[in-house]
């Protein structure tokens, strides 16, 4: 048998029908569904009078739109108010596995939940109306985001048409630097192959630095393979997979367990398994990073300057960074440490979880929040992750550092709710997406790990956390 | 759906790469839990001098006047011209129902995010590839020629000057192209083969009762 990277055996192995053309009927074994990209696909189905095909693949959650503050007072935005309620109404029509409402004591972020609650599993096909729900590929999954019409489709049929992507594989080797997390990981790969360099591939991020990673990490690493243009991005199963899931809520137990364990271990890519792109990355040579645009391919290390558009020689590319450093208001050749900001947020599917707390606290600790910044919040990821971190006090260490311990949420990633920067405002973000207006009309984002926010948030300006004391 | 057969229609050309979906529609406007009405918020931020709200009518809105679909002269176009990486970020499909309900048909660039792109074919879009090259061409004449028009033939995978004296081809998948000509629905179309998925499921419920 040719050897089969592990995309092609996530492929294959859920490969229902294929038409002439290679449209392919996949099977999906995981859907996750929030209140955003829901309403209109449950809509949808009503007006067919189409049910759920299966409703023990549906987990969902309210994150999007839900505040992070005065939980006691409900949802105050009458708009957002009603996409939540809408959602309950849904679920409770047409049914799901799992459903963590608003206000539910493990409700939090579609991708934190997943994981955290063992519903996402080895060798599962899992979507969601989500572009980040590559996350999920950490856990060897083919996880993806798709469309509300898609949302419809896998809702009715279990099934998802889809086109097989090409192989990519994206190598980090070394180890990696004290003060450098997967985050940057995630953004010096960005980088290095550009923010459509994946556009058409399955990344899968292979490579001793990733088997160092925890599964936390690794769950950053493939959360940020949309912002390179990849629609999933994956991590092979080793030892690290299967301790994260041992004891899991929803992980198979007794013999089921021993079953599964043996088939998750089988989900690596073979040797000799052919890539169409390989792409090597020195973890040793990484430095944290520091977005200074508005796509995330615009980064740089905190050791850099802001870039020069004279210097570029592509005229659209040039135009870009001239309408990005207009935007960001910044000005060529500034060094990237000297760079003041307004507010800190720490949070969202890619950095809200409790190693993300744990590390950004111990940065804080004993400290105070500069004059300057005007906000830094905390946000984690779900109920548990909050409820563990104030076990270990670590809200503590914030709330004493002058920064807002707040509910679980999405909040200021897309600033969809209450959390967002005001016009001309400048951000240190643990977020993804540094598009324009992203985090709120006019607000300038930076997109960074969590120690290097939390120590932005203490200087007043991005540090190189390396040196940190 | 809307069927996709021939349309000739009204350029825009949008001289931008790496377009985001945020842009196309910024977060306020996805608290809808309608798949219509989005058009008057297409590209909100860009268009508009003041921040827009869902629940706030956009009638009498300062609008940019550098922003080029503020131009008289583009008013009414349905085909958008933009360069790589169309529609990243973000999977919302209100970025193509924004560009839809303003009246756009067909979106022409050299290269699109993933998620985008199978978001168009749900709505009777067409996002058609051409060459860097060719788009370039497209650009410059969009700027060269007031009024500027193109007819897009997706029977024959061709886009055309209408005086005939350009034409470039373009490839498309044949089951998205079969559906678009026909209009058809992509869940009737699946539930034909319901007695495979049916019988994909039960063997994989033997095999990985785990994942039930």
């Amino acid at each position: 048998m040719t050897a089969q990277t592990l995309y092609d055996k996530l492929w294959q192995s859920h490969t229902v029908h294929m038409e002439d053309d290679g449209t392919t009927m996949l099977y999906i074994d995981r859907h996750l569904v929030h209140e955003v990209t829901s309403p209109q696909a449950y809509e949808g189905l009503k007006l067919a009078g189409r049910k759920l095909w299966r409703t023990g693949s549906v987990v969902a959650t309210a994150d999007h739109n839900t505040p992070t503050d005065h939980w006691d007072k409900g949802i105050q935005d009458p708009i957002a108010r009603t996409q939540v309620e809408q959602l309950d109404t849904n679920i409770k029509e047409f049914g799901a596995k799992v459903y963590f409402p608003f206000r539910h004591q493990n409700q939090g972020i579609v991708h934190v939940i997943g994981p955290e609650n063992g519903v996402t599993l080895p060798g599962m096909t899992v979507v969601c109306g989500d572009s980040h729900t590559s996350t999920h590929g950490a856990f060897a999954c083919l996880a993806h985001g798709i469309g509300t019409s898609e949302v419809e489709h896998v809702l009715a049929t279990q099934t998802l048409l889809s086109k097989k992507m090409k192989n990519m594989r994206v190598d980090i080797e070394g180890a990696i630097p004290r003060g450098v997390t997967a985050k940057d990981l995630a953004l010096a790969v960005i980088g290095k192959i550009g923010t459509a360099g994946g556009a058409g591939y399955a990344i899968e991020f292979s490579g001793s630095a990733v088997r160092a990673l925890s599964m936390e990490g690794r769950m950053t690493l493939c959360n940020m393979s949309i912002e390179a243009g990849a629609r999933a991005g994956m991590v092979a199963v080793d030892e690290t997979t299967i301790q994260y899931l041992k004891g899991r809520t929803y992980a198979p137990k007794g013999e089921q367990w021993d079953r599964a364990v043996v088939h998750w271990r089988t989900l690596v890519s073979d040797a000799g398994a052919v890539f169409d792109r390989t792409v090597t990355v020195n973890a040793g040579e990484v430095k944290p990073q520091v977005t200074w645009g508005t796509s995330p391919e615009m980064v740089l290390s905190i050791e850099d300057r802001v870039p020069d558009p004279d210097k570029e020689k592509d005229a659209v590319r040039r135009e870009g960074m001239e309408r990005a450093l207009v935007y960001m208001g910044l000005k060529p050749n500034t060094p990237i440490s000297q760079i003041m900001i307004d507010k800190v947020f720490i949070g969202s599917c890619t950095n809200s979880r409790i190693e993300d707390l744990r590390a950004a606290a111990a940065v804080v600790r004993g400290k105070r929040k500069a004059a300057n910044v005007v906000l830094a919040m905390v946000v984690p990821g779900s109920g548990p992750v909050k409820v563990q971190a104030e076990k270990e006090g670590l809200h503590k260490i914030f709330i004493d550092a002058g920064f807002e311990w707040r509910e679980p949420g999405c909040s200021m990633c897309l600033a969809m709710n209450a959390d967002r920067l005001q016009p001309g405002e400048r951000c240190a973000s643990t977020s993804n997406r540094n598009f324009e207006g992203r985090q709120g009309t006019g607000g300038r984002t930076h997109l960074v790990s969590p120690e290097m926010a939390a120590a932005a948030g203490i200087a007043g300006h991005f540090v190189d956390v390396r040196q940190w004391r | 759906m809307d069927k996709f057969t021939v349309h000739n229609g009204l350029v825009l050309p949008l001289d931008r790469a790496n377009v985001d979906t945020d842009a196309i529609i910024p977060k306020q406007f996805l608290k809808s839990i309608k798949r219509s009405g989005f058009g008057p918020n297409l590209f909100d931020a860009w268009r508009y001098l003041d921040e827009g709200q869902p629940d706030k009518p956009n009638a009498g809105r300062p609008l940019n006047p550098d922003f080029i679909m503020n131009k008289p002269q583009y008013r009414g176009a349905t085909i958008l011209i933009a360069r790589e990486n169309f529609g990243c970020g973000s999977s919302r499909e209100h970025a193509p129902w924004a560009l839809h309900d303003y009246g756009f048909r067909a979106v022409i660039a050299p290269s699109y995010a993933d998620i985008f792109f199978n978001n168009c074919y749900q709505n009777g879009m067409l996002p058609i590839v051409l060459k860097a090259s060719e788009v370039d061409q497209l650009f410059h004449d969009a700027a060269a020629f007031p009024g500027f028009k193109l007819v897009i033939d997706l029977g024959e995978q061709a886009v055309a000057y209408p005086d005939g004296s350009k034409r470039f081809r373009f490839e498309i998948d044949a089951f998205r192209k079969f559906c678009l000509l026909n209009g058809l629905d992509d869940i009737g179309l699946t539930l034909r083969h319901a007695d495979k998925i049916k019988a994909f499921e039960e063997l994989r419920r033997a095999e990985q009762p785990w994942l039930f």
